[in-house]
C-alpha cells in the first residue's frame, strides 16, 4: 500500500510543473483585495475635493461618505503595505524578480509589441514572461512603490516631510498619487482581459499549475 | 408649551437630536452598509466568512483607534511644519465649514470671554484685550483639509504652550478640549503633546489683520500638525482634561488623531 501511495504521488507531481509558487498566489490575491479596497475608497476621498472636472460615480465608491471612505482607506493601507513589503522582500530574496522580470531590453520589447499587434505573441510556456509582461509587471511594481510613498507622504506631510519633498510638495504628491491610481486601473483592465483570454494563466494563479 | 412636554427632563435636547440623527437610515448610512455588503460578497468569493456590515464598521473603528496609537507614536514634538514665504500665501484663503459664511457664528468681541476649565491653576476667563496683550508670533504654514485640498495662510497669535504655562495647566493631562460658538456646538479634543507643539497657536489675526468672521473671530486654534477640522474656529472655552470628550467630526467617524 505504501509503495502504491508513493507511486501515486510521483505520477501526479511529475508532469505538472508549479508555475506560480504558493507565496506568489497568496500575496497576489491579498494584493488584489487590498488594491480594490484602496481604489474604491480612494475614489470616495477624491470626490470630496476633485482634482479634475469630474467625480467618480457614487456606486463605485466605498464608505458612503468621506469619513467612511477614509476609514476604509486607512484600514486597507495596512493590508496593502504589509503584503506589498513581504512581496518585495520575498521577490528579491528568492531571486524571482531577477529570474522572471530581467532582462528587459528595448529590442525585446519592440519585437514582442510587434508580435502582439499582429496577434503572434504566444503564451505557450507560462513559466517564461515575454518582454511586454516583464515591462508591465516590473512597471506596476514601481508604480505600487510610488503610490504607497506618495500616499504616506500625504498622510503625514509634517512627520514624513522628507517624503513629500521627494515629490515636490503636498499638492504634487496628490497628483502623483492620483496618476499612479490611474496607471494601476489601466494595468488592471489589461491584466484581467488577458487573464480571461489565457485562462490557464488564471488557473496557475489559483492552483499553481 | 405643549411641545416641551415631549422632552425628557435632564436630557440635553441638542445631544438627543444628534443621537437620533445617527439612528436615521439616511442615504449615506445605507451606502456605508452597501459598502460592507459588497466586502462580504468579496470575502465570500475568496472563501472567508461573510462579513456583515456592522462587524465591518466595528473593524474599521478598531483600526482607526489603532491608527490613533500609531500616529501618536510617530508624532515628533520637535518636527516643525514647513513654513513658507509671504508670496506663497493662497489668495483668497478659502472659507470652509459645513455651513455658509452667512450662517457662521457672529461673535461680539466686546462680550466674548475665553473660558478656562479643568486641570489648571487659574480658571479666570480672558477678555479679548487681555489676550491681545500676550506676546504673539506669526506663522505662514499649509492648512490641509481632510477633504484633500490645502491652502497656505498667515496666522498670528500666542503659542498655546506659553498660554498653558501662564494659566498653570497640568501639562501631563491628556487633552485640551475646545468648545466653539457654533450653534450646534462644534468641539474638538487636542492631545496634550500636540497642544505643546511650538507651532500650535491661539490665533487672533489672519494676514496681519484681526481675524475676520470667516476664519473664526475672535479666536481660532491653529495647529499646523493636524488636519483642518482639528483647527477649531470661534473658540469660546478650553478645558484641560484627562477624559476623551469626543468632537463634532471625530464622533461622526473622522480619525481622532488626524495628525499631519
Amino acid at each position: 500500500m505504501s509503495s502504491l501511495t508513493v507511486t501515486d504521488e510521483q505520477v501526479s507531481a511529475a508532469p505538472a510543473k508549479v508555475i506560480q509558487p504558493a507565496w506568489v498566489r497568496v500575496m497576489h490575491w491579498v494584493n488584489a483585495l487590498a488594491m480594490i479596497l484602496m481604489i474604491l475608497s480612494g475614489w470616495q476621498i477624491y470626490n470630496a475635493s476633485p482634482l479634475f472636472g469630474f467625480s467618480f460615480p457614487r456606486n463605485y465608491t466605498l464608505g458612503g461618505w468621506l469619513g467612511g471612505g477614509l476609514l476604509w482607506h486607512f484600514a486597507a493601507m495596512w493590508l496593502l503595505m504589509i503584503n506589498g513589503l513581504a512581496y518585495l522582500v520575498t521577490g528579491f530574496a528568492t531571486g524571482r524578480f531577477r529570474k522572471k522580470l530581467l532582462p528587459i531590453t528595448p529590442s525585446g520589447v519592440l519585437h514582442d509589441v510587434r508580435a502582439a499587434l499582429t496577434f503572434k505573441l504566444g503564451h505557450a510556456d507560462l513559466t517564461v514572461y515575454n518582454y511586454i509582461q516583464r515591462l508591465l509587471y516590473a512597471g506596476i511594481i514601481l508604480v505600487g512603490v510610488l503610490i504607497v510613498l506618495s500616499g504616506l507622504g500625504m498622510w503625514k506631510p509634517v512627520q514624513l516631510h522628507w517624503l513629500v519633498s521627494l515629490f515636490g510638495d503636498y499638492p504634487t504628491a496628490r497628483y502623483v498619487h492620483f496618476f499612479c491610481m490611474a496607471a494601476i486601473c489601466a494595468f488592471l483592465v489589461i491584466h484581467v482581459v488577458l487573464a480571461l483570454l489565457v485562462p490557464k494563466s488564471l488557473r496557475a494563479m489559483i492552483i499553481g499549475r | 408649551m405643549a411641545k416641551r412636554s415631549f422632552l425628557i427632563p435632564g436630557v440635553d435636547k441638542r445631544l438627543l437630536i444628534k443621537d437620533s440623527i445617527k439612528t436615521m437610515p439616511d442615504v449615506s448610512r445605507r451606502r456605508f452598509i452597501a459598502g460592507g455588503a459588497s466586502l462580504g460578497a468579496l470575502t465570500l468569493l475568496t472563501g472567508c466568512d461573510v462579513i456583515d456590515s456592522s462587524s465591518a464598521e466595528e473593524m474599521l473603528k478598531t483600526v482607526s483607534k489603532f491608527n490613533d496609537a500609531v500616529q501618536d507614536f510617530i508624532f515628533n514634538p520637535d518636527a516643525l511644519a514647513p513654513t513658507f514665504p509671504e508670496s506663497a500665501i493662497t489668495k483668497p484663503f478659502p472659507f470652509n465649514a459645513y455651513y455658509d459664511l452667512d450662517d457662521a457664528p457672529d461673535v461680539d468681541g466686546a462680550d466674548w470671554k475665553l473660558e478656562v476649565r479643568g486641570l489648571v491653576d487659574n480658571k479666570k476667563s480672558w477678555t479679548l484685550p487681555e489676550l491681545y496683550k500676550l506676546p504673539q508670533v506669526t506663522q505662514i504654514t499649509r492648512h490641509i483639509c481632510v477633504e484633500g485640498w490645502s491652502a497656505i495662510g498667515s496666522w498670528t497669535g500666542t503659542p498655546m504652550r506659553d498660554f498653558l504655562k501662564l494659566i498653570g495647566a497640568n501639562t501631563r493631562a491628556k487633552y485640551v478640549w475646545f468648545q466653539c460658538a457654533d450653534k450646534d456646538g462644534y468641539n474638538s479634543p487636542l492631545d496634550m503633546r500636540t497642544a505643546l507643539h511650538p507651532q500650535t497657536q491661539m490665533t487672533f489675526k489672519y494676514a496681519g489683520e484681526i481675524l475676520p468672521r470667516a476664519y473664526g473671530f475672535p479666536m481660532k486654534i491653529r495647529v499646523p500638525t493636524k488636519l483642518g477640522f482639528k483647527n477649531p474656529k470661534y473658540v469660546v472655552s478650553m478645558e484641560v482634561t484627562n477624559d476623551y470628550k469626543g468632537g463634532y467630526w471625530e464622533d461622526q467617524g473622522y480619525n481622532s488623531f488626524s495628525g499631519s
